[in-house]
């Protein structure tokens, strides 16, 4: 296959402060083996050569699995690959001439620092509030000292395959947080390690999910179709279950 | 360390109210489309019958209107603030959006749960207005109900019914509801934690079909009484 021209419209922006815009370049002699992030890469250097500033983007393994990157590409998140981070979002999915529209996520709780660059700290401060266990330091504990449920590990593991990329905040009509906190929430809370504490974690997850200034939960589903790793938002109705106890666990008291 | 109050508030909390009093909103809805297929009874005054048993309820007639209006204002007012808060959530906007959305949940109704919710709202008031606080006996909307005067409401219903413009918006409205109701039925299970790989297809499921009975039995009342008077 020959390769592509491509004509790209990026968010630009300078820094935090500064108002961004949506800027015109050309993509010139892209591979269809590309990614999405390498086709990024040789735009960039063009913009080097020329002197130019090259557009700013996040990302770090390249393999879909860190979560560092995420823009939205023609008006989905993550691109028009289901189940893919955009790291992985190879440019077969595109055609000669096509006109590619790259923004960054949107949300208050995700300020862009720079072109496609956002703060995702808000992420960071929802697990710093409970989104871990309490265990001593000491020797590794005996590999399969607790058994696990065949069926609960694969639920806890369908939660802990998340990311926290950020995108279901991004495709989320109301820019809400429900799916990432409810993933962790989720996760910990259906193992027996993490069952001790889930309680308090539900309860803190919450309410600094709620602090960051992320929308509430319409039960819309975007998050759920946007994500890289098909998180359900069964596991929303699970942190609603986990905060309940919370709750009824206080008025026992 | 989680006061009641406090949850309530909270994302959580504030959906939980949400389902609640949507639920108990579908309760009075069903229960009202029961009272008004008496308006297609033969006997013409059998409407006026059931709305003078509802009457002489008295004071537990307010107690109940009461708690109505109560569960009106906390769903409007939370829709109100998810609504705030979405827009605050997202101040910046994009340039492109496509919706994908899991296949089998609907966006046309979650999408537009606030409008349509806002659609029936101005409904309510119009629908107040005419009915509630409408002509009544000193108007000359008279009937006998056991020996006593009452207020001719069903005369009222159809002589509004001979409206086309009445009668379509009644239409329109009604259909909104159901979009609102065809979403809204499945939402409020999962906010209250309700989510099951079997049943949860189910209830959507159910939540269509209630969708669709209600609007049809609303809507068959005005296009009835329009067409055979
Ligand atoms: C009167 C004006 C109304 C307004 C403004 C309104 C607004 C809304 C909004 C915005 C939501 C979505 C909440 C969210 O984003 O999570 C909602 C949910 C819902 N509404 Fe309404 N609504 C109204 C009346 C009604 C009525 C009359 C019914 C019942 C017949 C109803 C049933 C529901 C249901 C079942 C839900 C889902 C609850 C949930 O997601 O937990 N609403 N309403
Ligand atoms: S760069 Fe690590 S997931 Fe994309």
């Amino acid at each position: 296959m020959k390769n592509m021209n491509l004509n790209l419209l990026v968010w630009r922006q300078k820094d935090a402060g500064s108002k961004g815009k949506m800027e015109s370049y050309i993509a010139e002699n892209i591979s269809l083996d590309m990614s999405f992030l390498e086709m990024l890469d040789q735009v960039n250097e063009d913009l080097i050569k020329k002197g130019l500033d090259p557009i700013e983007f996040d990302s770090d393994c390249r393999e879909g699995i860190c979560g560092a990157c995420g823009v939205v590409v023609n008006g989905q998140v993550h691109g028009p690959q289901r189940a893919t981070t955009v790291c992985q979002l190879y440019m077969r999915n595109f055609k000669d001439k096509d006109k590619i529209v790259i923004e960054p996520f949107r949300a208050r709780a995700f300020p862009v620092i720079r072109d496609l660059v956002i703060d995702r700290s808000s992420f960071d401060r929802i697990i710093m509030a409970g989104g871990y266990i309490s265990v001593n330091t000491g020797g590794a504990p005996d590999a399969n000292s607790i058994p696990v449920a065949k069926e609960i590990v694969d639920k806890a593991m369908d939660a802990a395959a998340c990311i926290g990329c950020g995108a279901c905040v991004a495709a989320c009509p109301n820019a809400s947080a429900s799916l990432f906190t409810a993933a962790k929430i989720s996760h910990l809370a259906l193992l027996p390690q993490g069952k001790i504490e889930r309680k308090k974690r539900a309860e803190k997850m919450v309410s600094q999910m709620d602090k960051e200034g992320f929308g509430d939960c319409s039960n819309i589903g975007e998050c759920e179709a946007a994500c890289p790793k098909e998180i359900s938002i069964s596991h929303i109705a699970r942190m609603k279950r986990e905060y309940f106890r919370a709750v009824v666990d206080e008025i026992e008291k | 360390m989680l006061p009641v109050f406090t949850a309530l508030r909270s994302s959580v909390g504030k959906k939980i109210l949400m389902a609640m009093t949507a639920f108990s909103l579908v309760l009075f809805v069903v229960v009202h489309l029961l009272g008004n297929l008496k308006l297609l009874s033969r006997n013409s005054n059998a409407f006026n019958i059931y709305a003078h048993k509802m009457m002489s309820l008295g004071g537990l007639l307010y107690v109940a209107e009461i708690g109505l209006l109560l569960l009106f204002l906390t769903h409007i007012i939370i829709a109100g603030l998810i609504f705030i808060g979405k827009r605050n959530a997202r101040p910046v906007g994009y340039y492109m959006n496509k919706r994908l959305c899991k296949p089998g949940y609907n966006f046309i109704g979650s999408t537009t749960m606030i409008y349509t919710g806002a659609m029936i709202l101005i409904f309510l008031v119009v629908h107040l207005m005419h009915f509630k606080f409408g002509p009544g006996i000193k108007d000359g909307y008279i009937k006998e109900v056991d020996g006593k005067s009452v207020r001719d409401l069903h005369r009222l219903v159809v002589e509004g019914f001979q409206s086309f413009w009445y009668v379509s918006f009644y239409t329109a409205v009604i259909s909104l509801l159901g979009i609102h109701l065809s979403h809204g039925f499945w939402s409020a299970f999962q906010s209250l934690g309700i989510n099951h790989p079997r049943y949860t297809p189910l209830i959507l499921g159910v939540g269509i079909l209630i969708a669709i009975t209600l609007s049809l039995g609303f809507i068959s009342l005005p296009v009835l009484l329009y067409f055979i008077g």
